[in-house]
C-alpha cells in the first residue's frame, strides 16, 4: 500500500503511512509474545515439522496477521523432501505414527499452516478460516539451529 | 455505601430533583466516558453529551472520575459553585445532596466534582461503583468522565458503567490506546466510538486518517464525529458546552450523539465534511 503511494507520488500519503504503522503496532501489541519468543516459536515449529519432513529452516518464515479483531499465525515453511519414516519420535508419539505421505510431485512444496492465536478480551468470532498459501517477501531469520535434516 | 443523612453543611443545598422522593424508578444508565490517551476530548464531550442529554429532558448527573486533576466543573463552568466532591461523599462528610452541583442553564444536569486535592488511589473501587449504582436509581444517565491511563482511575470509573464511549482523535496515539482500552473494557459493556476533532480538509488531502480508517482498526458502533472547529474551544473558554448553542454545527453534532444515546435517532453520524466557498464566504455552513 505503502509503496503505491510513494510510487505516485514520491512520497507517501501521511495517513497512509499512520495506517500502516497502526496496524503494525496493533499487530504485535495484540500478540502479547515478545520478540525473543515468537523467535523461540519459530525454532521450535521447525524442529517439530523436520521430524516429519525435510524443509528449508532458512526460509521459513512465521507472521501474524490482523484478521478483523482477531489474530491469525501463518507459517511459511518451504518442503525439500519428504521423509521416508517419522525419524527421531517425540517422547509422547501418537497413537498411530503418521503414514508417510506419497512422494512429493516437486522438489520444493510450500506448507502453510494456519492458526488463531486468540487475542485476549476481544469478542470472540468464528475462528478465522486457514490461511491462505501465501508468500512473504521479507526474509525471516531463524535463529538458533533448527533440527539437522537428515 | 452508607448515605448518613446528616445536614453538616448545608451549603449550596442541592435541591432534591423530582425523583428523589419517589420510588426508585426505571434505573438509569450509566456510561463511562473513555480514551486511554488524555487530552483528546474526553471531558469536553462527557460535558457536551450530559447537556444534550439533559437539555433533551432527561435527568442527568456528570460524575468527574479523575481524581486530583478535576476539570469537568470548569469546562461546564460551574467552578465557583463546587463546595464538595466525590470523596466527601464516599467518606461520608456530606450527604450526596450536598455535594451535587446544579447547572445554572439546564437544571435537569447535576455535576458530581472530583477531590482535587487527592489521589486515585484513594477511592475505593467497591464504594465508587456503589456510588454510582445509587445514583443510577435517582437520575436517568449517570455519565462518569473517566481519567486518562488506565491505571486505578481508570478501574474506578469503569466499575459501575455498563456502557462505554471511546473517544477517540484521528491520531495513531489515541487510536492505539483506544484499541488498548477497548480489549480492557471487555465483553460485557456495549462500548461505542466517538471520533473526535477530525479535519475534513486534512482528511481529504490524505494527511490525517480518516473516520474509515479508525474504525477500520477500532470496529466500533460509530456514535457520531466531531469536527475540529473553533466552537469548541470558545465555548470551553466560557465554560458553556457547545451543545446548547443553536447555531453551532458541533453543538448539533453532540446534540445527535444525544439522541444516538437516547435511541431517537436511528439515522448513522454524519461526517463532518469541509465547508464549500460560498459557506466559507458568509461564515456559515452546517458542517465546519
Amino acid at each position: 500500500m505503502i509503496e503505491f503511494f510513494q510510487r505516485l507520488f514520491g512520497k507517501p500519503a501521511s495517513s497512509a503511512t499512520a495506517k500502516e504503522r497502526l496496524r503494525l503496532v496493533l499487530l504485535s501489541d495484540h500478540i502479547s509474545l515478545a520478540p525473543d519468543v515468537v523467535e523461540a516459536l519459530k525454532h521450535d515449529l521447525v524442529e517439530v515439522i523436520s521430524r516429519y519432513v525435510e524443509v528449508d529452516a532458512e526460509s521459513c518464515d512465521v507472521t501474524f496477521e490482523q484478521r478483523e479483531t482477531q489474530v491469525a499465525m501463518l507459517a511459511n515453511i518451504p518442503v525439500l523432501a519428504m521423509k521416508a519414516r517419522p525419524a527421531p519420535r517425540p517422547p509422547e508419539p501418537p497413537a498411530e505414527p503418521p503414514a508417510p505421505p506419497p512422494p512429493p510431485g516437486g522438489l520444493e512444496a510450500a506448507a502453510t499452516v494456519g492458526a488463531a492465536a486468540t487475542e485476549p478480551a476481544r469478542k470472540p468470532k468464528a475462528a478465522p478460516s486457514n490461511g491462505r498459501p501465501r508468500r512473504r517477501r521479507r526474509k525471516a531469520m531463524i535463529q538458533g539451529s533448527p533440527a539437522p535434516a537428515t | 455505601m452508607q448515605e448518613t443523612v446528616h445536614h453538616a453543611e448545608p451549603v449550596a443545598a442541592a435541591h432534591a430533583e423530582p425523583a428523589a422522593s419517589a420510588p426508585p424508578r426505571v434505573r438509569g444508565r450509566a456510561i463511562v466516558v473513555t480514551s486511554g490517551k488524555g487530552g483528546v476530548g474526553k471531558t469536553t464531550t462527557t460535558a457536551n453529551i450530559g447537556a444534550a442529554l439533559a437539555a433533551g429532558g432527561a435527568s442527568v448527573v456528570l460524575v468527574d472520575a479523575d481524581v486530583g486533576l478535576r476539570n469537568l466543573d470548569i469546562v461546564l463552568g460551574l467552578e465557583a459553585r463546587v463546595r464538595h466532591h466525590v470523596l466527601d461523599v464516599l467518606e461520608n462528610v456530606v450527604p450526596l445532596d450536598d455535594a451535587l452541583v446544579t447547572d445554572k442553564r439546564v437544571p435537569a444536569l447535576r455535576l458530581l466534582a472530583a477531590a482535587q486535592t487527592r489521589e486515585k488511589d484513594d477511592v475505593d473501587t467497591a464504594a465508587f461503583r456503589d456510588l454510582i449504582t445509587s445514583l443510577r436509581e435517582r437520575f436517568d444517565y449517570v455519565l462518569v468522565d473517566c481519567p486518562a491511563g488506565i491505571e486505578k482511575g481508570f478501574a474506578n470509573a469503569i466499575a459501575g458503567a455498563d456502557e462505554a464511549i471511546i473517544v477517540c482523535t484521528p491520531e495513531v496515539s489515541a487510536v492505539r490506546d483506544a484499541d488498548r482500552v477497548v480489549g480492557l473494557l471487555g465483553d460485557a459493556r456495549s462500548v461505542r466510538l466517538i471520533v473526535n476533532r477530525l479535519r475534513p480538509a486534512l482528511v481529504r488531502k490524505g494527511k490525517m486518517l480518516s473516520v474509515d480508517d479508525v474504525n477500520g482498526i477500532l470496529h466500533l458502533p460509530l456514535l457520531g464525529v466531531i469536527a475540529d472547529a473553533p466552537d469548541v474551544i470558545i465555548s470551553t473558554n466560557r465554560g458553556e458546552p457547545v451543545a446548547l448553542d443553536a447555531g453551532s454545527s458541533v453543538g448539533a453534532a453532540y446534540r445527535e450523539i444525544a439522541q444516538r444515546i437516547a435511541g431517537t435517532l436511528q439515522s448513522a453520524p454524519e461526517i463532518p465534511r469541509e465547508r464549500t466557498f460560498l459557506e466559507k464566504l458568509f461564515g456559515g455552513g452546517r458542517a465546519s
